[in-house]
Formats: C-alpha cells, sequence, structure tokens
C-alpha cells in the first residue's frame, strides 16, 4: 500500500513501524509499563496483607506456621533456578543459537510446571488441615477470624501468582513453537525478551511472597 | 495543496461489511467502535438520571420504591462513569487522534487496540446482565460491609464487569503512552505535541497506575462475597476503611483521567477558536503532569467522616487544595490565550467557553470540600452531588461535545448543521445550570444524597433541577440526530474547514487508512497562528 516500503522490509515488520529498532523499542516499553502495572496490582494486596499483619501479628504468625515451608523453599529454588534458564535461552536467541534456545525454553517450562506441581501439592494439604477459607476451614479458636483472613491472603495472593505462572507456560508454549519454526533470528527476538521480562516478574513476585507468608515471624511466639 | 474532493480510499471506505470494522485494527474505525459503545452506555446511564429527576420532582416517594431508587442511582453512576466518562474521550478522540497528531501511521499496538474494545465490550456486557438480572443499590462505589454482606443485588456481576473494564482502559493508556514515546515522527518534538496528546499522556499515567488497584480491590469484594473472606467485614476483624483507601486511591484520580482529556481538548478548541498559539504552553503541558501526580496523593480526602485520623486528614486536605494550582494554571491559560484573540463564536468555542465557566464552579467548590470543616457539614449532601457534576457533565461532557464538533469533520468528512449546533450548545448549557445550580444551594441547606424522598421545603429547588434535566436531555438528543444526519446531507468539509494548524488538519478529511500519504517532518511548533496583523475576515 505504501511507497516507502522500499527499506528492509523484514517479514515480522509491522506496518505502523518504520523500522524492526523502533518495534522493538516499542514492545520493550510496553512491557515494562504492562509490568507496572502488575506491580500496582500485586500491591493492592501487599498492602492488605501488611495492614492485617500490623494489626494481628500473633494470628499471623500462628497461620504462617502452618505453611509447609520446606515446599515453599524448593520452590523458591526452582523458580530462581528457571529465571537462570530463561536468562539463557535469551543470549541464545541473540547469539543465533537455535538448538540451546529450544533446550533452554524446555527447561524453563520444565520449572515451571515443576513449581506448580509443587504448589499443587500444597494446596491439597492445606485443604486435608481444613485451612481452606470459605469452602473448608477450622482453626485455633484464639486466632479462628484473623488467621482465616491470612489463609484467605495466602490463597489469593498465591493462587493469582500461580495463575501469572500458568499464563508464563502459555507464552513459553508460543515461543518454544516459533523457536522451533524459525521465527526467532539473532535479528529479531524480541518476543524472546519480553518473554524473559514477564517471567522473571513472576518470579520476583514470589521471592516477595515466600518470605512475607511462609517466613516472617516463625520463631516470634509459636 | 489539499484538494477539494474527497479521496478516492480512505479509511471509511477502505473496506466494507461488518467483518471489516469487527475485525479492524485503524485506530480510527476502533474510535468509531467505541463511539457507538459510549454512547449506548450514556443513554442507558442518561436514562436511570431521568427516573432519578421524575421521582425527585414530588417530595414523597410516589414514582419509585426507596430500593428501585437505591439502585437507579447505583446503576446511573456506574454506567456514566465506567462505561462513558472514564473511555470515552481518551477511546473516541485520542483513538482517532493521538496517531494523526504525532504523524503516525497507527497506535503502537493495533491488535491490543481492539482487543481494548472487545474487553470493554465484555465489561459492558457482564454491568448490563446485572441491570437486567435486578440490578445493583451498593452506590457506585460499592462501600464495605454493604456491598460485601448486606446486599441482596448483583453485586458481583457489576463488580466483574466494572473488573473487566479496567483492563481496557489500562491497555488503551499503556498503547497511548508506547506509541506516545517512540512513533512520533520525525522532528515532531516533545515540545511539539499538540497540548491535547500532552494532557492525553499524563491520563494514561494514572489509567496505568491506578487502575490495577481498583481491580484488585474489586477482586476482593467480589471473593469476599462469595467465599465470605472477612477482609472489610468488622464483625470478623476486618477493616472497611482499607476498602475505602484501596478504592479512593483509584477512583479520585479517575477523576482527572475525566477531566484531564477534556481540559486537552480545550487547549486545542482554544488554541483554534482564537487564531493563537496557546498561553503558557510549557506551563499547560506541565499542569497535566502536575495534575496527574498531585491526583494520587489527595484521596483522603473522601474519608473525612470515615474514621480517618485528624492528622492524615490535614495533610490530605492541604495536598487537595495543591491540585488547585495546576487546574487554576490552566484556566488563567486559556483565558490569557483568548485576550486580544480573533475569538470565535462557532460551535466548538461555545462548548469552551461552557467547559472553562462550569469547571471554574466545579473546581472552587472543590476547594470548599477540601476545607475539613466545610466538608464535613456538607458530607453526602447534594452539595457533593452539584459539586462533581460540574466538573463530569460541566467539564468533561462539555469538553467531549466540543471536541466530537471540533473533529468531527476530520472523523465523517462532512460538515453538520452550524445553527442547529448552536442551538444545542446554549440548550445544554443553560439545561446544565438548571439541573445543577439549584443542587448546590439545596445540598448546603442540607438535603441529603440518595434518598427517594426529602422535606416538602426543597421541593421548589428540586423541580427547577428537574426542569433543567429535561432541558439537558433535549440537548443531549439533537446532537446525536444532527451528527448522524450529516453523515449522509452535511456539506462535504475539506480537509481544513477550520484553518486552523495541527498535522491532522493537513491530511484529506475522513484520512487515509494509513493516515499520511507520506510521513510528514514537522518542522514547526504547536499551534503556529500567524501573527494576528490583520483583522480575520468573518
Amino acid at each position: 500500500m505504501l511507497p516507502d516500503a522500499v527499506e528492509h522490509h523484514h517479514p515480522a515488520l509491522a506496518h505502523q513501524f518504520d523500522s524492526l529498532e523502533q518495534q522493538k523499542e516499542a514492545a520493550t516499553l510496553g512491557m515494562w509499563i504492562f509490568l507496572v502495572t502488575e506491580v500496582l496490582f500485586f500491591g493492592g494486596l501487599f498492602l492488605t496483607y501488611t495492614t492485617y499483619r500490623h494489626l494481628y501479628p500473633d494470628a499471623f504468625a500462628a497461620a504462617s506456621h502452618e505453611l509447609i515451608v520446606w515446599a515453599g523453599t524448593i520452590n523458591t529454588a526452582v523458580l530462581i533456578t528457571s529465571s537462570l534458564t530463561m536468562a539463557l535461552a535469551v543470549h541464545a536467541a541473540q547469539t543465533g543459537n537455535r538448538r540451546l534456545l529450544v533446550l533452554f525454553l524446555i527447561v524453563t517450562m520444565i520449572l515451571g510446571t515443576v513449581f506448580l506441581g509443587i504448589k499443587a501439592f500444597e494446596y491439597y494439604s492445606e485443604w486435608e488441615e481444613r485451612h481452606v477459607p470459605g469452602l473448608n476451614y477450622a482453626f485455633d479458636p484464639r486466632y479462628y477470624r484473623h488467621a482465616q483472613i491470612f489463609f484467605s491472603l495466602y490463597f489469593l495472593m498465591t493462587g493469582l501468582h500461580a495463575l501469572h505462572m500458568i499464563i508464563g507456560l502459555g507464552i513459553m508454549a508460543v515461543m518454544l513453537r516459533w523457536s522451533i519454526r524459525g521465527t526467532i533470528t539473532p535479528e529479531y527476538f524480541t518476543p524472546i525478551e519480553i518473554s524473559g521480562l514477564y517471567w522473571h516478574f513472576v518470579d520476583i513476585v514470589w521471592i516477595f511472597l515466600f518470605p512475607l507468608l511462609y517466613l516472617i515471624g516463625r520463631h516470634a511466639h509459636v | 495543496m489539499a484538494t477539494l474532493l474527497s479521496p478516492p480510499r480512505h479509511y471509511l471506505n477502505d473496506g466494507y461489511g461488518i467483518k471489516s470494522w469487527l475485525l479492524t485494527r485503524d485506530h480510527k474505525r476502533i474510535a468509531l467502535l467505541y463511539l457507538a459503545s459510549v454512547t449506548v452506555f450514556f443513554f442507558i446511564g442518561g436514562a436511570m438520571a431521568v427516573l432519578i429527576r421524575l421521582e425527585l420532582a414530588t417530595p414523597v416517594g410516589d414514582l419509585v420504591s426507596d430500593e428501585t431508587y437505591n439502585k437507579l442511582f447505583t446503576m446511573h453512576g456506574v454506567a456514566m462513569i465506567f462505561f462513558f466518562l472514564i473511555p470515552a474521550i481518551p477511546s473516541v478522540l485520542g483513538n482517532f487522534l493521538i496517531p494523526i497528531m504525532i504523524g503516525a501511521k497507527d497506535l503502537a499496538f493495533p491488535r491490543l487496540n481492539l482487543l481494548s474494545w472487545y474487553i470493554y465490550v465484555v465489561g459492558g456486557l457482564f454491568s448490563l446482565y446485572a441491570m437486567i438480572a435486578g440490578g445493583v443499590d451498593t452506590g457506585w462505589t460499592f462501600y464495605t460491609p454493604f456491598s460485601t454482606v448486606s446486599s441482596t443485588t448483583q453485586v458481583v456481576p457489576t463488580a466483574l464487569g466494572i473488573f473487566v473494564v479496567g483492563f481496557s482502559g489500562i491497555l488503551t493508556g499503556l498503547n497511548f503512552i508506547v506509541t506516545i514515546h517512540r512513533m512520533r515522527a520525525p522532528g515532531m518534538t516533545w515540545f511539539r505535541l499538540p497540548l491535547f496528546v500532552w494532557s492525553s499522556y499524563a491520563t494514561s499515567l494514572i489509567n496505568v497506575l491506578g487502575t490495577p488497584v481498583v481491580a484488585i480491590t474489586i477482586l476482593l469484594v467480589a471473593a469476599e462475597r462469595v467465599l465470605h473472606f472477612g477482609f472489610f467485614d468488622p464483625s470478623v476483624g476486618g477493616d472497611p476503611v482499607l476498602f475505602q483507601h484501596l478504592f479512593w486511591f483509584y477512583s479520585h484520580p479517575a477523576v482527572y483521567i475525566m477531566i484531564l482529556p477534556a481540559m486537552g481538548v480545550i487547549s486545542e478548541l482554544v488554541a483554534a477558536g482564537c487564531r493563537k498559539p496557546v498561553f503558557g504552553y510549557t506551563f499547560v503541558a506541565f499542569a497535566s503532569l502536575a495534575i496527574a501526580v498531585l491526583g494520587f496523593l489527595v484521596w483522603g480526602h473522601h474519608m473525612f467522616v470515615a474514621g480517618e485520623s485528624v492528622y492524615s486528614a490535614m495533610i490530605f486536605s492541604v495536598l487537595s487544595f495543591l491540585v488547585a494550582i495546576p487546574s487554576a494554571v490552566k484556566v488563567f491559560n486559556w483565558t490569557a490565550t483568548m485576550y486580544k484573540g480573533s475569538v470565535s463564536w462557532e460551535t466548538p468555542m461555545l462548548y469552551a467557553y461552557g467547559f472553562i465557566g462550569l469547571f471554574t464552579i466545579g473546581g472552587l467548590t472543590g476547594l470548599f470540600l477540601a476545607a475539613i470543616a466545610v466538608d464535613v457539614h456538607v458530607t453526602d449532601t447534594y452539595f457533593i452531588v452539584a459539586h462533581f457534576h460540574y466538573i463530569m457533565v460541566g467539564g468533561t461532557i462539555m469538553g467531549y461535545l466540543g471536541g466530537l464538533h471540533y473533529w468531527w469533520p476530520k472523523i465523517s468528512g462532512r460538515l453538520y448543521h452550524e445553527g442547529l449546533a448552536k442551538i444545542a450548545a446554549w440548550i445544554i448549557f443553560i439545561g446544565f445550570n438548571l439541573t445543577f445550580f439549584p443542587q448546590f444551594v439545596v445540598g448546603y441547606l442540607g438535603m441529603p444524597r440518595r434518598y427517594h424522598a426529602y422535606p416538602p421545603e426543597f421541593q421548589v429547588l428540586n423541580v427547577l433541577s428537574s426542569a433543567g434535566a429535561s432541558i439537558l436531555g433535549v440537548g443531549y438528543l439533537l446532537p446525536m440526530a444532527y451528527l448522524i444526519w450529516s453523515l449522509r446531507y452535511g456539506r462535504i468539509a475539506g480537509s481544513n474547514p477550520w484553518g486552523a494548524v495541527g498535522l491532522e488538519w493537513t491530511t484529506t478529511s475522513p484520512p487515509p487508512t494509513e493516515n499520511f500519504a507520506q510521513t510528514p517532518v514537522v518542522t514547526w511548533d504547536a499551534y503556529e497562528y500567524p501573527a494576528p496583523v490583520e483583522t480575520h475576515v468573518a
């Protein structure tokens, strides 16, 4: 349609952009802004958590004590490792090493799935222990109500985080497909890069969730 | 030079059929999709307002029951705020104009732009479902624990509707920010941008930073209502004031989401209507950013009577006063722009004059409310209702209609009937003031908001208000009629019917799908009108 399409016209270049560089800058900025909105989204929950932890420190410590710390610890390690493999995948895309790119994407996806598996095991145990507010809940009568606020926040925060993980796995599946098909090249690897930003962000959310939910106050009272 | 004939291809005839619209990625077509959908919600919200004003024509609650009345003002608020006032100017005028004003072919993410519209529609359907399935009676503010424990109405579907539509605003804001950063034409530096772009940028910042917070808040309300978590229920240790903090952290800035784009429109109208550059361009541009930043620091002034500590109340009061500074900068600069300008009395300018006057009244009464002592006296009275309608209806809708008239020839390629449009603008101005000015008085005298009955001594003022509302209603129906009429019978507009400057007037009307035949190279500042030596030929 336009006469100015004479320059190098890469197949991945969308019509509204003049160059791949402009397209990449736009996509990266867009992802950063999206992550800012995510910070604010989780921020509301962190604020709610902080408020009630401040109001009811004893109940929060008692409830926190019921979580399975070793599972949370393993999951932290799993997620940090997946961030490493994600970073390596971006590097492989940059240097045009398609075999390594595919390998690291697969490892990242496996680690993400392991995380979700362990999380599901935790949820199952918490159901067995009757720690699920609204559906199956019982607790020490001294802390019954305030521990319920803790567990509600626990399920909302980790649940939303897990939802982000599931979406992340979907994105990684698309990236894997594009990498195998050869859409991703050293000239055009923006999708891998911004998917990586997303993955690292979800990882960082967990880095905050883990100490807040599992660790803080563990040795205080109980 | 621009040809007088319509170009053979433009965005409206580039593809026909329903699919070419529902799957379009053209920002101009998406703007028209939004125009249709926000208009639907405007008239739904308007219908509720008609019933509210009819009920209040008499002191006894005789037309509708108190429960129905509660639902009417709630759904009026929900439809108007979340589905009209917040999206209207950004999604319609912003979508259409921002890429053209900065010399781009489209927004940075056209598919995301279309997705935003679909998200808006899904959110709208949730809310419509809630309305049809019995409505919701919590007030648009969803205060807990009433909304989470006591109310027996459709809280969850309405809340989900607002949750969903929020993402439409977030994604549109994201799209605008990236577009303004990365898509400007060669030579279009930040300080050559039209002020509408600056104010859209500031609005987008609020959208991106604030909306996620109300999204999570609404999710908490819905979760609590279904599963009884007790976050905001004092009987199980929850804190209802925490809800108010979270809610107003977004919903106060949301007021600036509504008014900032209108301010941007007014800057464009005043410059074009006076044939002069906007006085103090940089001040007006930074005033938009200042309003966006300060807007996030004043939410506590909604909670002066909600058990907030006296010290936070004092700080929030002082910060609220500060918002007056950038707002006043804008009003003074528009006035200074008009000074010795070749002032036009065409329709868009009528709306601009209306905006400046009404926004000033709305803003000054906002200062009354920022003063704690006065606020405690008038909290939850009609004074509040009058104040925010002066800002939102007198401000935002005036700006929206002014902008719609100003850019209508560009959007449609046709001219509307100037005489009818002037009459409509006057009817709206008169109807508006008759509706809402009496509410200042009746509120100051002590009439509370949100009741379907009131003491008989307030009847005169309420009848005045209801009479004004019927005039206002006629005023709003008129543009609907003559703008649609102009699509077929209006005179061909030509590319620059106002003789205005700005990139949008350099391309044809309606613009081609790719906006410009060639990417423009900008070598001039915004609003470079020739010095007013010669008198403008009338």
